[in-house]
């Protein structure tokens, strides 16, 4: 059976207490007098976001990078993870003489609110109970998101931001930024993603809801309260998801038909074949660091994702004039986010007149392709970077030092 | 880093300045007015580009089929898009620039005439340059030799040349004035990049300019 060789996670409150009291992280607070005011048309109040920094602000407070995790991403883009110890998951991107280079740049990377790791979300305490708000938790979008960040930096007093990066739904909020605040964004990379979330992209993401739901340990989402914790459900939607981030090319290369320490199959349901073994391991490191009901909520916000929606069914009207400088990435082998998706957004941004580059990377890494060694993509990225620097006045690394 | 890209993969071997610039683009960024905003179609790895910004203080873009070439002229911090000039022009609203330039690539698309009125539909201006097929060596190859020319600037063989629509100058003039087209400067250079006398007679140009410049805008 599957379920058998999960293991549960290390500790069942290790979700809730990170929720709200994160480690290793800054924590901005919002309360009654700055509520955030939600699509779904209710108010979020008090809420908070837990935040990391790395680099400094310069006097004119004009080289912010937000940084916007994806999905399972959390705040520590590049340094320990206080939960798995292991390295942040962009520290091939950012970091000191990285192509996002923290000794230009002021990098700030938030904790999306919905999430576990210290921003307001469904394991959070809520404070009309005292207890996780379960899925009393108003669902968000991913321009609540945004509009919580925008809160974040005015509270950090950075009116506008040198640059906003992001793959996969980390795209997704830059491309929000760059429409709902195109003044405060001067440039801005949209890695891996898309304008509007697919069918397929829903489909799958529908299939990893409903294997949380049908963990009896899920509750109706009341685990928290009742002491358990649907690490199977979770896992089992992890598993599924973490195949559509690679490609049949790499998990081939990886994997192939190679047996798991042994020479011959078991005749069983054992994890014979390497990749099952690696799957499983990736389900269930997960679900040590991940909450189940966050990712419902994620999944969802992704899901109701469609910039053109709120523009009149065309997107170039979200970036009619825009004075942001894009830079638009794929990967050729990525099939949740294909190039034909950033296409759209460069015709989008061409129609409504932006300076655009958009570049398709080779690549058989699939949709991961963008947290892995990409060189051409850091060429890319630092590239862009330094052109928009230049433009921006800031000074060149070597000036810096 | 990024392998090297070819410079352009529709010609090669241009005469180059002293200081290592093509002579042709040259010419181009002569004609485009200071801080224009510039469409670079087909910009291979975008030295014109570069060349422009720096030299004119444009606010230049660029389309460029091949991926090495976007990706190195990004990696440059120009703005640079993959796309092919047969269809993605299409997609650019009207009056979205000053110029719109199409330097050593008319040869190489499939509906010259289709990209040619994209660009005047796109831009106020368009600047063309190609290598002239009308030139005496290409005629001298094909005439007394019997096959196909093959010169410093048409470098590939015709089984394996991007090159599918070569026209003369005599050609170009002729297709400018079907589409109603303003001829507003025309230069053509020699082998070793020298402009040919402006007084000189279209046959002339036509027999001895290895390559053509025009620059066009709309009629009225």
């Amino acid at each position: 059976m599957v379920e058998a060789n999960l293991s549960s996670p290390r500790g069942k409150t290790g979700a809730p207490r990170e929720a709200d009291n994160p480690r290793e992280s800054l924590v901005a607070r919002f309360g009654a007098d700055a509520p955030l005011a939600l699509d779904a048309g209710v108010a979020l109040s008090p809420f908070q976001i837990a935040y990391k920094t790395y680099g400094t602000l310069n006097a004119e407070r004009s080289n912010a990078v937000l940084v916007c995790h994806a999905l399972t991403g959390d705040q520590h883009v590049a340094s320990v993870h206080p939960v798995t110890d292991k390295p942040g998951w962009w520290e091939t991107m950012v970091g000191p003489g990285k192509p996002i280079d923290t000794e230009r740049y002021f990098v700030i990377c938030p904790n999306v609110v919905g999430a576990c790791m210290g921003t307001t979300g469904p394991s959070s305490t809520s404070p009309k109970t005292g207890k996780p708000w379960g899925l009393e938790f108003p669902v968000i979008t991913i321009r609540d998101i945004v509009r919580a960040q925008a809160m974040l930096l005015d509270h950090l007093g950075i009116e506008s931001l040198f640059s906003v990066a992001g793959g996969s739904m980390g795209g997704m909020q830059v491309l929000q930024w760059a429409a709902s605040y195109p003044h405060r964004v001067f440039s801005a990379l949209p890695i891996a993603c898309a304008t509007r979330h697919s069918a397929q992209n829903i489909a799958f993401h529908e299939v990893g809801r409903q294997a949380i739901m049908a963990d009896p340990d899920w509750r109706g989402g009341r685990y928290h309260l009742e002491g358990t914790n649907p690490h199977r459900g979770l896992a089992v939607a992890r598993m599924g998801a973490h195949i559509t981030y690679l490609s049949d090319a790499a998990l081939h290369r990886k994997f192939g038909r190679k047996f798991q320490d042994r020479e011959n199959p078991t005749f069983s349901f054992d994890a014979d074949f390497e990749v099952e073994s690696y799957l499983r391991h990736q389900g269930s490191s997960f679900v040590e660091r991940f909450d189940a009901n966050s990712y419902l909520y994620l999944t969802r916000a992704m899901d109701y994702f469609d910039l053109a929606a709120d523009y009149d069914g065309l997107v170039a009207n979200a970036f009619k004039g825009t004075p942001t400088r894009f830079c638009v990435i794929s990967f050729t082998s990525d099939w949740l986010f294909p190039t034909a998706e950033s296409r759209a957004i460069v015709h989008a941004l061409n129609a409504g007149g932006a300076r655009v580059s958009f570049a398709e990377i080779d690549t058989d890494k699939g949709h991961d392709a963008f947290l892995l060694e990409e060189p051409e993509l850091f060429d890319i990225v630092r590239g862009f970077l330094d052109g928009a620097g230049k433009a921006r006045g800031l000074m060149a690394r070597a000036e810096a030092k | 880093m990024l392998k090297r890209a070819i410079p352009d993969l529709t010609v090669a071997n241009i005469a180059r300045t002293p200081s290592g610039t093509r002579v042709d683009l040259v010419l181009v960024a002569d004609m485009v007015a200071r801080g224009a905003k510039v469409l670079d179609v087909g910009c291979g790895d975008g030295e014109l580009l570069q060349l422009l910004s720096e030299s004119r203080g444009v606010d230049g873009r660029g389309i460029e089929l091949s991926r090495e070439g976007v990706n190195e002229g990004v990696a440059k911090g120009l703005a640079v898009i993959q796309g092919d000039a047969d269809t993605d022009l299409a997609d650019y609203p009207d009056d979205a620039f000053d110029y719109v330039i199409l330097s050593q690539t008319l040869q190489a698309t499939r509906h010259p005439r289709v990209v040619l009125e994209h660009m005047l539909r796109i831009g106020r201006h368009a600047i063309v340059s190609f290598p002239n097929f009308g030139h005496w060596r290409v005629r001298f190859q094909l005439l007394f030799e019997g096959h196909m020319p093959r010169t410093d600037i048409l470098p590939h063989s015709w089984y394996d040349t991007p090159n599918i629509h070569h026209c003369t100058i005599k050609d170009f003039v002729q297709l400018c004035a079907e589409i109603g087209v303003k001829m507003e400067k025309a230069v053509a250079l020699n082998a070793w990049g020298k402009p040919l006398r402006l007084n000189a007679p279209w046959w002339f140009w036509n027999l001895f300019g290895e390559q053509a410049v025009f620059l066009l805008s709309r009629k009225g």
